[in-house]
Protein backbone atom coordinates (compact mmCIF):
# COMPACT_ATOMS: atom_id res chain seq x y z
CA UNK A 1 0.00 0.00 0.00
CA UNK A 2 1.32 3.45 -0.88
CA UNK A 3 2.14 5.74 2.00
CA UNK A 4 -0.49 8.43 2.47
CA UNK A 5 0.67 11.82 3.72
CA UNK A 6 0.30 13.54 6.10
CA UNK A 7 0.78 10.87 8.74
CA UNK A 8 -1.13 11.15 12.00
CA UNK A 9 1.11 10.22 14.92
CA UNK A 10 -0.64 12.18 17.65
CA UNK A 11 -3.10 9.58 18.97
CA UNK A 12 -2.94 10.98 22.52
CA UNK A 13 -4.57 14.19 21.39
CA UNK A 14 -7.45 12.41 19.73
CA UNK A 15 -8.27 9.45 17.50
CA UNK A 16 -10.34 9.10 14.36
CA UNK A 17 -13.76 7.51 14.78
CA UNK A 18 -13.50 3.84 13.86
CA UNK A 19 -15.70 3.22 10.77
CA UNK A 20 -17.49 0.43 12.69
CA UNK A 21 -18.31 2.97 15.42
CA UNK A 22 -19.58 5.52 12.95
CA UNK A 23 -21.83 2.95 11.32
CA UNK A 24 -23.55 2.26 14.65
CA UNK A 25 -24.00 5.98 15.33
CA UNK A 26 -25.58 7.07 12.06
CA UNK A 27 -29.19 5.88 12.57
CA UNK A 28 -29.33 7.84 15.84
CA UNK A 29 -28.92 11.13 13.99
CA UNK A 30 -31.84 10.47 11.66
CA UNK A 31 -34.61 7.88 12.03
CA UNK A 32 -33.79 7.05 15.68
CA UNK A 33 -33.47 10.65 16.80
CA UNK A 34 -35.58 10.38 19.95
CA UNK A 35 -34.79 11.93 23.31
CA UNK A 36 -33.74 9.19 25.71
CA UNK A 37 -35.70 10.96 28.44
CA UNK A 38 -39.02 10.74 26.55
CA UNK A 39 -40.81 8.03 28.52
CA UNK A 40 -44.11 7.88 26.65
CA UNK A 41 -43.41 7.02 23.03
CA UNK A 42 -41.38 4.65 20.92
CA UNK A 43 -38.87 7.27 19.79
CA UNK A 44 -37.82 7.83 23.38
CA UNK A 45 -37.79 4.13 24.20
CA UNK A 46 -35.57 3.35 21.21
CA UNK A 47 -33.08 6.01 22.25
CA UNK A 48 -33.17 4.93 25.87
CA UNK A 49 -32.54 1.31 24.92
CA UNK A 50 -29.49 2.32 22.86
CA UNK A 51 -28.14 4.45 25.70
CA UNK A 52 -28.54 1.60 28.19
CA UNK A 53 -26.78 -0.84 25.87
CA UNK A 54 -23.90 1.61 25.56
CA UNK A 55 -23.80 1.96 29.33
CA UNK A 56 -23.28 -1.80 29.61
CA UNK A 57 -20.58 -1.73 26.92
CA UNK A 58 -18.61 1.03 28.65
CA UNK A 59 -19.10 -0.61 32.04
CA UNK A 60 -17.79 -3.93 30.68
CA UNK A 61 -14.53 -2.27 29.60
CA UNK A 62 -13.65 -1.41 33.22
CA UNK A 63 -15.47 -4.19 35.09
CA UNK A 64 -18.28 -1.96 36.37
CA UNK A 65 -22.05 -2.29 36.16
CA UNK A 66 -24.09 -0.09 33.82
CA UNK A 67 -25.80 1.67 36.69
CA UNK A 68 -22.45 3.09 37.80
CA UNK A 69 -21.82 4.95 34.53
CA UNK A 70 -22.80 8.64 34.27
CA UNK A 71 -22.65 10.21 30.80
CA UNK A 72 -20.88 13.53 30.43
CA UNK A 73 -19.64 15.77 27.63
CA UNK A 74 -16.08 14.51 27.96
CA UNK A 75 -13.30 13.85 30.40
CA UNK A 76 -12.84 17.48 31.40
CA UNK A 77 -16.41 17.50 32.63
CA UNK A 78 -15.97 14.09 34.25
CA UNK A 79 -12.92 15.32 36.16
CA UNK A 80 -14.70 18.49 37.21
CA UNK A 81 -17.77 16.59 38.36
CA UNK A 82 -15.74 13.97 40.23
CA UNK A 83 -13.52 16.42 42.09
CA UNK A 84 -15.89 19.32 42.69
CA UNK A 85 -18.87 17.05 43.25
CA UNK A 86 -17.11 14.86 45.80
CA UNK A 87 -15.35 17.76 47.50
CA UNK A 88 -18.65 19.55 47.99
CA UNK A 89 -20.49 16.48 49.24
CA UNK A 90 -17.83 15.28 51.68
CA UNK A 91 -16.73 18.70 52.88
CA UNK A 92 -17.89 18.03 56.44
CA UNK A 93 -15.47 15.06 56.63
CA UNK A 94 -12.40 17.08 55.69
CA UNK A 95 -10.92 19.56 53.32
CA UNK A 96 -7.74 17.89 52.08
CA UNK A 97 -7.25 16.60 48.53
CA UNK A 98 -4.17 14.86 47.10
CA UNK A 99 -3.17 14.78 43.46
CA UNK A 100 0.07 14.73 41.45
CA UNK A 101 2.06 17.40 39.63
CA UNK A 102 1.84 15.53 36.32
CA UNK A 103 -1.96 15.33 36.15
CA UNK A 104 -3.90 16.77 33.23
CA UNK A 105 -4.93 20.42 33.49
CA UNK A 106 -8.56 19.35 33.88
CA UNK A 107 -7.56 17.90 37.26
CA UNK A 108 -4.92 20.46 38.26
CA UNK A 109 -6.99 23.52 37.45
CA UNK A 110 -10.04 22.00 39.13
CA UNK A 111 -7.92 21.50 42.23
CA UNK A 112 -6.71 25.09 42.03
CA UNK A 113 -10.34 26.21 41.95
CA UNK A 114 -11.08 24.09 45.00
CA UNK A 115 -8.12 25.68 46.80
CA UNK A 116 -9.76 29.07 46.27
CA UNK A 117 -12.86 27.65 47.90
CA UNK A 118 -10.98 26.66 51.02
CA UNK A 119 -9.73 23.17 50.25
CA UNK A 120 -6.12 22.24 50.80
CA UNK A 121 -4.46 20.40 47.94
CA UNK A 122 -1.21 18.46 47.98
CA UNK A 123 0.43 18.18 44.55
CA UNK A 124 2.68 15.15 44.86
CA UNK A 125 6.01 15.09 43.06
CA UNK A 126 6.78 12.13 40.81
CA UNK A 127 9.84 9.93 40.55
CA UNK A 128 12.39 10.49 37.78
CA UNK A 129 10.56 7.83 35.74
CA UNK A 130 7.34 9.85 35.93
CA UNK A 131 5.46 7.56 38.32
CA UNK A 132 3.82 8.53 41.57
CA UNK A 133 5.43 6.54 44.37
CA UNK A 134 2.65 4.95 46.47
CA UNK A 135 4.60 5.79 49.63
CA UNK A 136 4.37 9.50 48.81
CA UNK A 137 0.58 9.08 48.81
CA UNK A 138 0.68 7.31 52.17
CA UNK A 139 2.86 10.04 53.69
CA UNK A 140 0.64 12.83 52.39
CA UNK A 141 -2.61 11.40 53.79
CA UNK A 142 -4.09 12.98 56.90
CA UNK A 143 -7.32 12.56 58.85
CA UNK A 144 -8.66 15.46 56.83
CA UNK A 145 -7.99 13.81 53.43
CA UNK A 146 -11.28 13.16 51.64
CA UNK A 147 -10.14 12.54 48.09
CA UNK A 148 -7.09 11.39 46.15
CA UNK A 149 -6.88 11.77 42.36
CA UNK A 150 -4.06 10.05 40.47
CA UNK A 151 -4.17 9.38 36.73
CA UNK A 152 -3.91 5.91 35.21
CA UNK A 153 -1.57 6.90 32.36
CA UNK A 154 -0.02 10.24 31.54
CA UNK A 155 -1.04 12.03 28.36
CA UNK A 156 2.45 13.33 27.52
CA UNK A 157 4.81 10.56 28.52
CA UNK A 158 2.39 7.60 28.61
CA UNK A 159 3.73 6.50 31.98
CA UNK A 160 1.40 4.14 33.87
CA UNK A 161 0.91 4.54 37.60
CA UNK A 162 0.71 1.72 40.12
CA UNK A 163 -2.94 2.41 40.90
CA UNK A 164 -3.41 -0.93 42.62
CA UNK A 165 -1.03 0.05 45.43
CA UNK A 166 -2.13 3.67 45.53
CA UNK A 167 -5.83 2.83 45.65
CA UNK A 168 -5.25 0.33 48.44
CA UNK A 169 -3.49 2.96 50.54
CA UNK A 170 -6.22 5.51 49.93
CA UNK A 171 -9.09 3.15 50.70
CA UNK A 172 -7.39 1.90 53.86
CA UNK A 173 -7.52 5.47 55.15
CA UNK A 174 -11.19 5.81 54.25
CA UNK A 175 -10.74 8.46 51.56
CA UNK A 176 -12.20 8.36 48.06
CA UNK A 177 -10.03 7.46 45.11
CA UNK A 178 -10.54 9.08 41.71
CA UNK A 179 -8.54 8.34 38.59
CA UNK A 180 -8.44 10.16 35.29
CA UNK A 181 -8.20 6.98 33.22
CA UNK A 182 -8.68 8.64 29.84
CA UNK A 183 -5.32 7.73 28.30
CA UNK A 184 -5.10 4.23 29.74
CA UNK A 185 -8.53 2.64 29.47
CA UNK A 186 -8.94 0.75 26.22
CA UNK A 187 -5.16 0.65 25.73
CA UNK A 188 -4.07 -1.40 28.73
CA UNK A 189 -6.06 -3.70 31.02
CA UNK A 190 -7.83 -1.76 33.76
CA UNK A 191 -10.40 -3.35 35.99
CA UNK A 192 -12.25 -2.14 39.05
CA UNK A 193 -11.80 -5.59 40.52
CA UNK A 194 -8.07 -4.91 40.61
CA UNK A 195 -8.22 -1.17 41.31
CA UNK A 196 -11.43 -0.56 43.29
CA UNK A 197 -11.56 3.18 42.55
CA UNK A 198 -14.61 5.21 43.57
CA UNK A 199 -14.61 7.55 40.59
CA UNK A 200 -13.14 7.00 37.12
CA UNK A 201 -13.10 9.54 34.27
CA UNK A 202 -13.39 8.23 30.71
CA UNK A 203 -13.49 9.75 27.25
CA UNK A 204 -14.79 8.39 23.94
CA UNK A 205 -12.54 10.21 21.48
CA UNK A 206 -9.34 8.73 22.86
CA UNK A 207 -10.57 5.23 22.02
CA UNK A 208 -11.83 5.73 18.44
CA UNK A 209 -15.21 7.07 19.50
CA UNK A 210 -16.63 10.54 18.81
CA UNK A 211 -15.61 13.80 20.48
CA UNK A 212 -17.94 15.45 22.96
CA UNK A 213 -18.80 12.29 24.93
CA UNK A 214 -17.34 11.12 28.20
CA UNK A 215 -18.35 9.18 31.24
CA UNK A 216 -17.78 9.13 34.95
CA UNK A 217 -17.87 5.87 36.82
CA UNK A 218 -19.44 6.44 40.25
CA UNK A 219 -19.24 3.51 42.67
CA UNK A 220 -22.54 2.18 44.04
CA UNK A 221 -21.27 -0.26 46.68
CA UNK A 222 -20.41 1.46 48.93
CA UNK A 223 -22.27 4.33 47.42
CA UNK A 224 -20.32 7.42 46.43
CA UNK A 225 -22.26 10.68 46.46
CA UNK A 226 -21.64 13.80 44.41
CA UNK A 227 -23.11 17.28 44.41
CA UNK A 228 -24.23 17.81 40.80
CA UNK A 229 -22.48 20.60 38.95
CA UNK A 230 -25.19 20.92 36.32
CA UNK A 231 -28.78 21.51 37.42
CA UNK A 232 -31.80 20.74 35.30
CA UNK A 233 -34.03 17.82 34.47
CA UNK A 234 -32.36 15.40 36.83
CA UNK A 235 -30.92 13.09 34.19
CA UNK A 236 -28.26 10.53 35.07
CA UNK A 237 -29.64 9.80 38.55
CA UNK A 238 -29.61 13.51 39.29
CA UNK A 239 -25.84 13.74 38.97
CA UNK A 240 -25.71 15.31 35.52
CA UNK A 241 -28.71 17.01 34.00
CA UNK A 242 -28.95 17.59 30.27
CA UNK A 243 -30.41 15.76 27.29
CA UNK A 244 -28.20 12.84 26.41
CA UNK A 245 -26.06 12.91 23.27
CA UNK A 246 -27.54 9.66 22.02
CA UNK A 247 -25.49 9.15 18.81
CA UNK A 248 -22.31 10.04 20.69
CA UNK A 249 -23.14 7.66 23.52
CA UNK A 250 -23.94 4.85 21.08
CA UNK A 251 -20.55 5.48 19.48
CA UNK A 252 -18.80 5.49 22.84
CA UNK A 253 -20.41 2.14 23.65
CA UNK A 254 -19.31 0.56 20.40
CA UNK A 255 -15.82 2.03 20.75
CA UNK A 256 -15.55 0.59 24.26
CA UNK A 257 -16.66 -2.83 23.04
CA UNK A 258 -14.11 -2.81 20.21
CA UNK A 259 -11.35 -1.68 22.58
CA UNK A 260 -12.18 -4.48 25.01
CA UNK A 261 -12.28 -7.17 22.31
CA UNK A 262 -9.28 -5.98 20.31
CA UNK A 263 -6.90 -4.93 23.08
CA UNK A 264 -5.23 -8.37 23.28
CA UNK A 265 -4.05 -8.05 19.66
CA UNK A 266 -3.82 -4.28 19.35
CA UNK A 267 -1.60 -3.65 22.38
CA UNK A 268 1.23 -6.01 21.35
CA UNK A 269 1.05 -4.74 17.76
CA UNK A 270 1.43 -1.14 18.93
CA UNK A 271 4.21 -2.04 21.31
CA UNK A 272 6.14 -3.69 18.49
CA UNK A 273 5.66 -0.63 16.27
CA UNK A 274 6.66 1.74 19.09
CA UNK A 275 9.83 -0.26 19.73
CA UNK A 276 10.59 -0.34 16.02
CA UNK A 277 10.36 3.46 15.95
CA UNK A 278 12.42 3.88 19.11
CA UNK A 279 15.23 1.51 18.16
CA UNK A 280 15.51 2.91 14.64
CA UNK A 281 15.79 6.48 15.89
CA UNK A 282 18.02 5.79 18.87
CA UNK A 283 20.20 3.43 16.85
CA UNK A 284 20.94 6.17 14.33
CA UNK A 285 21.16 9.29 16.51
CA UNK A 286 23.28 9.98 19.59
CA UNK A 287 22.04 12.11 22.51
CA UNK A 288 18.39 11.04 22.27
CA UNK A 289 16.64 10.36 25.57
CA UNK A 290 13.37 8.61 26.46
CA UNK A 291 11.33 10.75 28.84
CA UNK A 292 9.70 8.65 31.56
CA UNK A 293 9.70 4.94 32.29
CA UNK A 294 9.98 2.73 29.24
CA UNK A 295 8.75 -0.29 31.19
CA UNK A 296 5.59 1.21 32.67
CA UNK A 297 4.35 2.93 29.56
CA UNK A 298 1.40 2.85 27.18
CA UNK A 299 2.27 0.67 24.18
CA UNK A 300 1.56 3.49 21.71
CA UNK A 301 3.55 6.24 23.44
CA UNK A 302 7.07 7.41 22.79
CA UNK A 303 8.34 10.71 24.21
CA UNK A 304 11.87 11.57 23.20
CA UNK A 305 14.22 14.49 23.79
CA UNK A 306 16.57 15.26 20.92
CA UNK A 307 19.35 17.21 22.61
CA UNK A 308 20.56 20.35 20.77
CA UNK A 309 17.46 20.51 18.53
CA UNK A 310 14.49 22.65 19.54
CA UNK A 311 11.21 20.71 19.48
CA UNK A 312 9.10 23.11 17.49
CA UNK A 313 11.78 23.49 14.83
CA UNK A 314 11.85 19.72 14.52
CA UNK A 315 8.07 19.52 14.21
CA UNK A 316 8.21 22.18 11.53
CA UNK A 317 10.77 20.08 9.68
CA UNK A 318 8.56 17.00 9.97
CA UNK A 319 5.76 18.74 8.17
CA UNK A 320 4.24 15.54 6.80
CA UNK A 321 3.85 14.10 10.29
CA UNK A 322 1.39 15.26 12.95
CA UNK A 323 3.22 15.21 16.29
CA UNK A 324 3.24 17.09 19.57
CA UNK A 325 6.08 18.79 21.42
CA UNK A 326 6.77 19.68 25.04
CA UNK A 327 8.69 22.67 23.78
CA UNK A 328 7.70 26.04 25.12
CA UNK A 329 7.44 27.41 21.64
CA UNK A 330 4.26 25.44 21.03
CA UNK A 331 2.51 27.09 23.95
CA UNK A 332 1.57 30.68 24.54
CA UNK A 333 3.25 30.68 27.94
CA UNK A 334 6.79 30.06 26.62
CA UNK A 335 7.27 27.60 29.47
CA UNK A 336 8.27 24.05 28.56
CA UNK A 337 6.09 21.10 29.56
CA UNK A 338 5.30 21.02 33.28
CA UNK A 339 5.10 17.24 33.06
CA UNK A 340 8.70 16.91 31.86
CA UNK A 341 9.81 19.49 34.44
CA UNK A 342 8.13 17.41 37.18
CA UNK A 343 10.35 14.48 36.17
CA UNK A 344 13.36 16.66 36.89
CA UNK A 345 14.21 17.00 33.21
CA UNK A 346 16.17 20.20 32.63
CA UNK A 347 14.49 23.00 30.72
CA UNK A 348 17.06 22.72 27.95
CA UNK A 349 16.03 19.09 27.33
CA UNK A 350 12.33 19.75 27.86
CA UNK A 351 12.55 22.20 24.95
CA UNK A 352 13.76 19.41 22.69
CA UNK A 353 11.01 16.87 23.36
CA UNK A 354 8.65 15.29 20.87
CA UNK A 355 5.70 13.05 21.64
CA UNK A 356 4.92 10.26 19.19
CA UNK A 357 1.46 8.76 19.61
CA UNK A 358 0.81 5.52 17.73
CA UNK A 359 -2.63 4.06 17.34
CA UNK A 360 -5.02 1.64 15.71
CA UNK A 361 -4.39 2.84 12.16
CA UNK A 362 -0.61 3.31 12.39
CA UNK A 363 1.26 1.07 9.93
CA UNK A 364 4.79 -0.25 9.78
CA UNK A 365 5.38 1.79 6.61
CA UNK A 366 4.41 4.94 8.50
CA UNK A 367 6.74 4.11 11.36
CA UNK A 368 9.63 3.53 8.97
CA UNK A 369 8.95 6.77 7.13
CA UNK A 370 8.73 8.78 10.36
CA UNK A 371 11.93 7.22 11.74
CA UNK A 372 13.79 8.04 8.53
CA UNK A 373 12.47 11.61 8.47
CA UNK A 374 13.30 12.19 12.14
CA UNK A 375 16.88 10.97 11.67
CA UNK A 376 17.38 13.13 8.59
CA UNK A 377 15.84 16.28 10.07
CA UNK A 378 17.55 16.00 13.43
CA UNK A 379 20.88 15.72 11.64
CA UNK A 380 20.06 18.75 9.50
CA UNK A 381 19.03 20.85 12.51
CA UNK A 382 22.02 19.74 14.53
CA UNK A 383 24.26 20.89 11.69
CA UNK A 384 22.85 24.36 12.22
CA UNK A 385 22.79 24.22 16.03
CA UNK A 386 25.56 26.13 17.85
CA UNK A 387 25.00 23.84 20.85
CA UNK A 388 25.69 20.73 18.78
CA UNK A 389 28.90 22.32 17.48
CA UNK A 390 30.00 23.08 21.04
CA UNK A 391 29.21 19.53 22.06
CA UNK A 392 31.35 18.26 19.15
CA UNK A 393 34.19 20.49 20.37
CA UNK A 394 33.82 19.07 23.87
CA UNK A 395 32.59 22.31 25.44
CA UNK A 396 30.50 21.81 28.57
CA UNK A 397 27.33 23.81 27.97
CA UNK A 398 26.86 24.22 31.71
CA UNK A 399 30.18 26.07 31.92
CA UNK A 400 28.82 28.92 29.80
CA UNK A 401 27.25 31.94 31.39
CA UNK A 402 24.00 32.19 29.45
CA UNK A 403 21.83 35.27 29.43
CA UNK A 404 19.04 34.71 31.94
CA UNK A 405 16.02 36.23 30.25
CA UNK A 406 13.71 34.24 27.98
CA UNK B 1 0.66 27.91 14.57
CA UNK B 2 0.81 28.92 10.94
CA UNK B 3 4.10 30.38 9.74
CA UNK B 4 4.49 33.13 7.19
CA UNK B 5 5.89 32.12 3.81
CA UNK B 6 9.06 34.12 4.52
CA UNK B 7 9.70 32.24 7.76
CA UNK B 8 9.18 28.95 5.97
CA UNK B 9 11.51 30.00 3.15
CA UNK B 10 14.34 30.99 5.53
CA UNK B 11 13.73 27.91 7.65
CA UNK B 12 13.84 25.51 4.73
CA UNK B 13 16.61 27.29 2.84
CA UNK B 14 18.61 29.01 5.55
CA UNK B 15 21.19 31.48 4.25
CA UNK B 16 24.74 31.53 5.55
CA UNK B 17 24.69 28.66 8.02
CA UNK B 18 28.18 27.99 9.25
CA UNK B 19 31.16 28.96 11.29
CA UNK B 20 33.90 31.57 10.86
CA UNK B 21 37.20 31.41 12.72
CA UNK B 22 36.43 32.99 16.05
CA UNK B 23 40.13 33.67 16.67
CA UNK B 24 40.46 35.77 13.51
CA UNK B 25 40.71 39.43 14.65
CA UNK B 26 38.46 40.54 11.79
CA UNK B 27 35.66 38.22 13.00
CA UNK B 28 33.20 39.25 15.69
CA UNK B 29 31.17 36.49 17.38
CA UNK B 30 27.91 37.03 19.23
CA UNK B 31 26.34 34.20 21.24
CA UNK B 32 22.98 35.11 22.77
CA UNK B 33 20.03 33.37 24.37
CA UNK B 34 20.10 30.31 26.61
CA UNK B 35 19.39 26.58 26.12
CA UNK B 36 16.95 26.67 29.04
CA UNK B 37 14.91 29.31 27.22
CA UNK B 38 14.83 27.27 24.03
CA UNK B 39 16.78 29.76 21.91
CA UNK B 40 20.51 30.17 21.34
CA UNK B 41 21.84 32.19 18.40
CA UNK B 42 25.41 32.52 17.31
CA UNK B 43 26.10 35.20 14.75
CA UNK B 44 29.56 35.83 13.28
CA UNK B 45 30.56 38.85 11.21
CA UNK B 46 33.75 39.22 9.20
CA UNK B 47 34.65 42.88 8.82
CA UNK B 48 36.98 44.19 6.11
CA UNK B 49 39.67 46.84 6.67
CA UNK B 50 37.20 49.40 5.26
CA UNK B 51 34.71 48.65 8.05
CA UNK B 52 32.31 46.88 5.71
CA UNK B 53 30.89 43.50 6.68
CA UNK B 54 32.20 41.03 4.11
CA UNK B 55 30.68 37.85 5.42
CA UNK B 56 28.18 36.67 8.02
CA UNK B 57 27.44 33.19 9.32
CA UNK B 58 25.00 31.87 11.88
CA UNK B 59 24.03 28.80 13.80
CA UNK B 60 20.81 28.74 15.81
CA UNK B 61 19.16 26.41 18.30
CA UNK B 62 15.56 27.46 18.38
CA UNK B 63 12.18 27.39 16.73
CA UNK B 64 11.55 28.11 13.06
CA UNK B 65 11.11 31.82 13.71
CA UNK B 66 14.44 32.01 15.52
CA UNK B 67 16.20 30.25 12.67
CA UNK B 68 14.50 32.51 10.12
CA UNK B 69 15.36 35.68 12.08
CA UNK B 70 19.04 34.80 12.23
CA UNK B 71 19.15 33.72 8.59
CA UNK B 72 17.54 37.02 7.56
CA UNK B 73 20.01 39.20 9.45
CA UNK B 74 23.01 37.44 7.90
CA UNK B 75 21.61 38.47 4.51
CA UNK B 76 20.95 42.02 5.63
CA UNK B 77 24.28 42.81 7.26
CA UNK B 78 26.48 41.71 4.40
CA UNK B 79 27.71 44.83 2.62
CA UNK B 80 26.72 47.11 5.48
CA UNK B 81 29.17 49.06 7.58
CA UNK B 82 29.42 48.03 11.21
CA UNK B 83 27.64 51.27 12.14
CA UNK B 84 24.77 50.52 9.75
CA UNK B 85 24.40 46.96 11.06
CA UNK B 86 24.24 48.32 14.56
CA UNK B 87 21.14 50.29 13.61
CA UNK B 88 19.09 47.19 12.66
CA UNK B 89 16.01 47.07 14.88
CA UNK B 90 14.12 43.98 15.93
CA UNK B 91 10.91 45.59 14.70
CA UNK B 92 12.16 45.56 11.09
CA UNK B 93 13.05 41.86 11.41
CA UNK B 94 9.63 41.06 12.88
CA UNK B 95 7.92 43.07 10.18
CA UNK B 96 9.86 41.48 7.33
CA UNK B 97 9.05 37.96 8.59
CA UNK B 98 5.48 38.73 9.73
CA UNK B 99 6.25 37.32 13.16
CA UNK B 100 3.25 36.90 15.47
CA UNK B 101 3.44 38.59 18.91
CA UNK B 102 4.50 35.36 20.65
CA UNK B 103 7.57 35.18 18.38
CA UNK B 104 8.74 38.78 18.73
CA UNK B 105 11.42 37.61 21.16
CA UNK B 106 13.09 35.76 18.24
CA UNK B 107 13.63 39.08 16.46
CA UNK B 108 14.88 40.66 19.69
CA UNK B 109 17.40 37.88 19.99
CA UNK B 110 18.59 38.45 16.41
CA UNK B 111 19.12 42.16 17.13
CA UNK B 112 21.00 41.23 20.31
CA UNK B 113 23.16 38.82 18.30
CA UNK B 114 24.23 41.56 15.89
CA UNK B 115 25.09 43.88 18.77
CA UNK B 116 27.00 41.13 20.58
CA UNK B 117 28.98 40.24 17.46
CA UNK B 118 29.88 43.90 16.86
CA UNK B 119 30.89 44.36 20.49
CA UNK B 120 33.17 41.32 20.22
CA UNK B 121 34.70 42.65 17.01
CA UNK B 122 35.35 46.06 18.60
CA UNK B 123 36.80 44.51 21.75
CA UNK B 124 39.29 42.51 19.68
CA UNK B 125 40.29 45.46 17.55
CA UNK B 126 40.56 47.94 20.42
CA UNK B 127 43.00 45.53 22.01
CA UNK B 128 44.89 45.08 18.73
CA UNK B 129 45.09 48.84 18.26
CA UNK B 130 46.11 49.48 21.88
Amino acid sequence: MALKLPIFMDYHSTTPVDPRVLECMLPYFTERFGNAASRNHVFGWTAEKAVEEAREQVAALIGATGREIIWTSGATESNNLALKGAAAFYRDRGNHIITAQTEHKAVLDTCKRLEKEGFEVTYLPVEADGRVHPERVREAMTDRTILVSIMLANNEIGVINDLRSICEIVKARGALFHTDAVQGVGKIPFSLQEVPADLVSLSAHKIYGPKGVGALYVRRRPRVRLVPQMDGGGHERGMRSGTLNVPGIVGFGKAAELARLEMPTEAPRLLALRERLRTKIMGALPDVYVNGSLEHRLPGNLNLSFAYVEGEALMMALKDVALSSGSACTSASLEPSYVLRALGIGEELAHTSIRFGLGRFTTEEEVDYVAEQVIQKVNRLRDMSPLWEMRQEGIDLNSIQWAAAH
Amino acid sequence: MAYSSKVIDHYENPRNVGTLDKDDPSVGTGLVGAPACGDVMRLQLKVGPDGIIQDAKFKTFGCGSAIASSSLVTEWVKGMTVEQAEQIKNSSIAEELNLPPVKIHCSVLAEDAIKAAIADYRRKNARAAG
